[in-house]
């Protein structure tokens, strides 16, 4: 059997969770203050996840760079992937919250959104 | 001179919150007061997730949060002036401000809730010795130049401090292709939230070095080194430990300082310790009618728990111009922060004021693993919660029930202190 | 184009030489190694007018400060600058030291200070709460004063300019010939310079200055001494109101702890000599050093109100006099040489001096229309409300606050970089303005002064430095590769 120690980033607390795995397969979950944490650990154990945070390029706007997110979690692995391809965007002004910016980034289903508003000039 | 009910210094969280529980309590003449060019305050640069999660149970970036206050602000039609700096504050609550468009004008307030937030401990005053050549930020700064302005200060970093914001600029930086090399702490124990070390340090393998510091700058125009050191348990650098990195860019991130220059210059009553006003059970200060929320009170992790402070200082002033906010008959009671509890906001109750049920907050001075957060009413132990752990890094609170306070009438001191058992 | 003079260094000596020099008629020109004047010594010291019982009975050094600090009230009011006389206190804290105050005092006596006066323990306590508990006696001088020495090298230069100077910026000397018909020929990283009178201002390079046209046994050797200050927060400018000096040493006047013109206080400086005359690097024994001196004779010193520490390296040299004179066996190539404590003081008398002997060396005749005012960087906060709303609305850019810590309006930097001898970089405009000064320390006005020098100036972000040369702010645009710079 093996176990592993991980800190939850579900929400600031922090928790210290303790997974048990047996054969890749997760036996047990504890140390997690609620469900949240319980996901996180299966996910962080089997296929962890992380959302991309970043600026992309806005033409034409009061502001050089718009704020983006993954709309939500992609796979781990594929964060410097998915950075390459929000770099690669150019956006024009204006943009909206949740407007995209690039759609289904890196075959993950997951679009690209902004994060703020820019108007145009 | 023109008059309203709530002058509100500084347009981020914690301003928009108060600004927008005023005027669910009825407020009707509110100004806010913002010196930059948009409301939103630092959350505008704070472009990571992980806002929200109390306050609106999901998961916002910063950017995102601060609009959802921003959108209350503009549908309740609450007045703001932008790129106005307020000068001046006076004990009688005249507010004195200034802007390209307005000049300098005057304004009677029937409230003032202080929200203009904190500022970060620059290079100078942690005395780091060696050159003062540019490529050195604070990490603030260098958020603002990559998130804002969309500029890189350097390629190869080295960052001093584990507060939150370090952290997340060493996943920033590392996101727009510069190298993290190293991330020196001087405490043993990192200054930000857990779950910024996993996912801003150990998901890109940036090392986190406890325990030490920068001992030398090199670099007579530009940044080009620094030297870290293993420091003792009195925070002095040991001999021999010296390691050289070589990078363009230094980033600190070793602290925030409210920014109470205007609280002082009104003659707000500060402590020493949070270096922000001292208030009551109501977030008022010494002088009646001014209130004070958010980071400009005492450094928040959480910008939820600024909302919710700063929600009940809208409250509060509101109450105060309608004449609700009974005055104190003097039989306050004092929280006293003792043995690892390092303060307490508030830090006097007023039985009568308060609402039913007060959250105290406070910070512990050092790292407890399974330690007690205890709470006494004089000497009779009331409350005894166990934590698994406990760090300067993250607020903690306890919950005060006003019927319980009833209980005791003549109580004079409530204690919080952490006890191993 | 030949100059009738070339003055080597934009420090406080060469800006006060440039500015005597700009009375009369004649083509000068100020080489200068950095991007701005006051790059060296002059923007790294005490900020003291020293009154001038330290210097030697009968030194040029103790006869150029006094009359230094005698000129002071004049010049500042004509070039608009902060001068206060707060006076000094040489503090005495052991009973047995009591001898050397009175032999400072008439030291000063006979170089000319007036006003002096011996203090008992009593006395001194009084005027001076804070001095240590240990205090003995105290001499004082209420000649002693404080300056802006950015200021005070700022407005020289300018004027100097305004009434027709040249200066070069990033002009480094490299080398320096004389040809047949007595002309130097001064060659740069920026081309050849040719002259008929050269003065030597060049501060702790004063040395290799002079030894390219000195003989071989007449050579100078600058050692730069090296002074770590730390600088408190106004909130606890107030500590002392006097310039508090400990007993001189054989290495100086020793740790100081002063208020400044602009009411912050100011602790320093050690004394190190080291071999880098580019070595302005602080260290933590110099600071630990300075702190447990500074003790000695003040308490309840508030170091934790440090906002910054800096080091700045005097021109010392072994014989601790300034040398000042036409250098043998090179005609018209005047020394100004080994400028250390108390330079800043003695550069009035010093570009007197200068000016004096180039006017009866070359013959030199007043100019008609000689301006010897000029104004100031303004300074809103001494306005009222009426008087300040009159000036946003002529200029709207005097409303907008650009760093709130010392309060400094968008109205005032505009005014730094489009003045004669302008800012150019963030610490052109601190040094006018004082924005970015304050316990921030730039944090949050260096972006919004990043974008007007940007805008006025049309320098590109990559170009802004912190200043000049390879002290850029900014490397480049996040995702450059991708035409991230529209």
């Amino acid at each position: 059997m093996e176990k592993r120690e991980l800190t939850c980033i579900g929400c600031p607390m922090g928790c210290q969770i303790t997974v048990e795995l047996e054969n890749g397969e997760v036996i047990s979950v504890s140390g997690n203050t609620c469900g949240i944490g319980d996901k996180y650990a299966r996910n962080e154990v089997t296929h962890p996840e992380r959302t991309v945070t970043s600026t992309a390029i806005i033409l034409g706007g009061d502001k050089p760079r718009v704020s983006v997110k993954t709309a939500s979690n992609i796979p781990k692995d594929k964060i410097s992937d998915v950075m390459k391809e929000i770099d690669a965007a150019v956006m024009k002004a204006p943009i909206h919250i949740g407007d995209v910016v690039v759609k289904d980034v890196c075959g993950t289903g997951v679009d690209v959104v902004a994060t703020r508003n820019v108007e145009a000039i | 001179m023109t008059n309203y009910d709530i002058v509100i210094v500084g347009g981020g969280p914690a301003g928009l919150a108060a600004a927008v529980s005023a005027r669910k309590a009825g407020v009707d003449k509110i100004l806010i007061l913002e010196r930059d060019k948009e409301l939103g305050g630092i959350l505008n640069q704070c472009i990571h997730n992980g806002f929200g999660l109390h306050t609106f149970k999901e998961e916002l970036t910063g950017p995102e949060y601060a609009y959802r206050f921003m959108e209350q602000v503009f549908d309740m039609k609450i007045e703001y002036k932008l790129n106005t700096m307020v000068m001046d504050i006076s004990e009688d609550r005249v507010v004195t401000a200034m802007s390209r468009e307005d000049g300098m004008y005057q304004i009677k307030a029937g409230a003032v809730i202080l929200a203009m937030g904190c500022r970060e401990r620059p290079r100078g005053a942690l005395n780091i010795p060696g050159y003062r050549p540019a490529g050195i930020f604070s990490a603030g700064t260098a958020q603002r130049l990559v998130n804002i302005e969309g500029y890189m200060p350097g390629r190869e970093v080295v960052i001093l401090g584990s507060g939150d914001i370090g952290l997340i600029m060493a996943r920033r930086m590392t996101l727009e292709g510069a190298k993290v090399k190293v991330v020196a702490e001087l405490m043993p124990y990192s200054g930000g939230l857990k779950r910024n070390i996993v996912q801003c340090l150990d998901d890109f393998g940036i090392p986190l070095k406890l325990s030490h510091t920068v001992v030398d700058i090199e670099g007579k125009e530009h940044l080009t080194a620094v030297t870290i050191a293993a420091v003792d348990n009195k925070g002095k650098p040991i001999p021999g430990t010296e390691e050289r990195y070589t990078c363009d860019t230094l980033l600190l991130s070793c602290g925030l300082i409210p920014e109470n220059e205007l609280s002082r210059n009104a003659g707000v009553e500060m402590s020493p310790i949070t270096s922000g006003p001292i208030v009551n059970e109501s977030l008022e200060t010494n002088i009646p009618g001014v209130f004070a929320c958010g980071n400009v009170l005492h450094v928040h992790d959480l910008v939820d728990y600024v909302s919710e402070e700063a929600s009940r200082a809208g409250e509060n002033a509101a109450k105060f111009i309608n004449g609700q906010l009974s005055e104190s008959k003097g039989d306050e009671i004092e929280i006293i922060a003792t043995d690892g509890a390092r303060y307490t906001v508030p830090s006097t109750i007023d039985v009568g004021r308060m609402d039913d049920k007060l959250t105290v907050r406070f910070r512990v001075g050092a790292v407890y693993k399974d330690s007690y957060v205890s709470v006494y009413f004089d000497d009779e132990r009331v409350m005894h919660n166990k934590k698994r752990i406990m760090a300067p890094g993250e607020m903690e609170q306890v919950i005060l029930l006003k019927d319980k306070l009833a209980e005791k009438p003549g109580l004079k001191k409530i204690t919080v202190k952490i006890e191993a058992e | 184009m030949l100059y009738d003079v070339i003055i080597i260094g934009a420090g406080v000596s060469g800006s006060a030489i440039a500015r005597e020099l700009s009375r009369y008629e004649a083509n000068v020109c100020v080489l200068e190694k950095c991007e701005d004047v006051c790059e060296g010594t002059s923007k790294a010291n005490s900020a003291i007018v020293h009154a001038g019982f330290d210097a030697a009975a009968g030194s040029l050094m103790a006869k150029l400060n006094v009359r230094g600090n005698e000129m002071m009230d004049d010049l500042c009011r004509d070039l608009d600058i902060p001068f206060k006389r707060n006076g000094s206190m040489v503090v005495c804290i052991h009973k047995e030291a009591l001898d050397g105050l009175k032999d400072l005092y008439d030291r000063g006596v006979t170089n000319g200070v007036k006003g002096l006066k011996i203090l008992t323990r009593e006395e001194a306590l009084e005027m001076e709460p804070n001095l240590s508990d240990n205090v003995e006696g105290a001499l004082y001088a209420p000649t002693g004063g404080i300056i802006c020495p950015f200021k005070l090298c700022i407005a020289m230069a300018e004027n100097a300019n305004v009434n027709g100077v040249d200066f070069r910026f990033n002009t480094q000397v490299e080398n320096i010939t004389s040809d047949e018909n007595g002309l130097w020929h001064i060659r740069t990283n920026n081309g050849e310079y040719v002259s008929r009178y050269v003065v030597n201002a060049a501060g702790v390079h004063s040395g290799e200055i002079h030894n390219m046209v000195s003989k071989a046994d007449d050579k100078i050797e600058i050692i730069p001494r090296r002074g770590d200050y730390c600088l408190l927060d106004k909130e606890v400018g107030n500590h002392v109101s006097h310039t508090i000096f400990p007993q001189p040493t054989n290495l100086g006047k020793g740790v100081l702890v002063s208020p400044t013109v602009h009411g912050n206080l100011i602790v320093g400086p050690t004394a190190i000599d080291i071999e880098n005359k580019e070595g302005t690097n602080t260290t933590a024994e110099g600071i630990n050093d300075l702190i447990a001196k500074a003790n000695d004779h003040v308490k309840n010193l508030p170091m934790r109100k440090v906002i910054t520490s800096f080091a700045g390296l005097r021109a010392h040299e072994a014989r601790h006099e300034f040398i000042i004179g036409e250098v043998d066996g090179a005609p018209h190539f005047i020394d100004c040489a080994a400028i250390e404590s108390p330079g800043l003081t003695s550069s009035p008398a010093i570009g007197e001096m200068v000016g004096n002997m180039l006017k009866d060396m070359m013959g030199l005749s007043a100019k008609a229309n000689w301006i010897s005012t000029r104004k100031d960087v303004m300074n809103p906060e001494n306005l009222t409300i009426e008087e300040r709303n009159e000036l946003i609305k002529k200029n709207p850019a005097y409303g907008n606050i650009i760093c709130r810590c010392e309060s400094i309006s968008e109205g005032e930097i505009l005014d730094a970089i489009h003045r004669p001898l302008g800012a150019r970089s963030l610490d052109g405009v601190k040094r006018r303005t004082r924005a970015g000064m304050g316990r921030c320390q730039a944090g949050f006005c260096s972006p919004k002064t990043m974008e007007i020098l940007h805008r006025e100036l049309g320098l590109p972000y990559e170009e802004i430095t912190k200043s000049g040369g390879r002290s850029n702010i900014v490397l480049e645009r996040t995702k450059n590769q991708k035409g991230g710079n529209q």
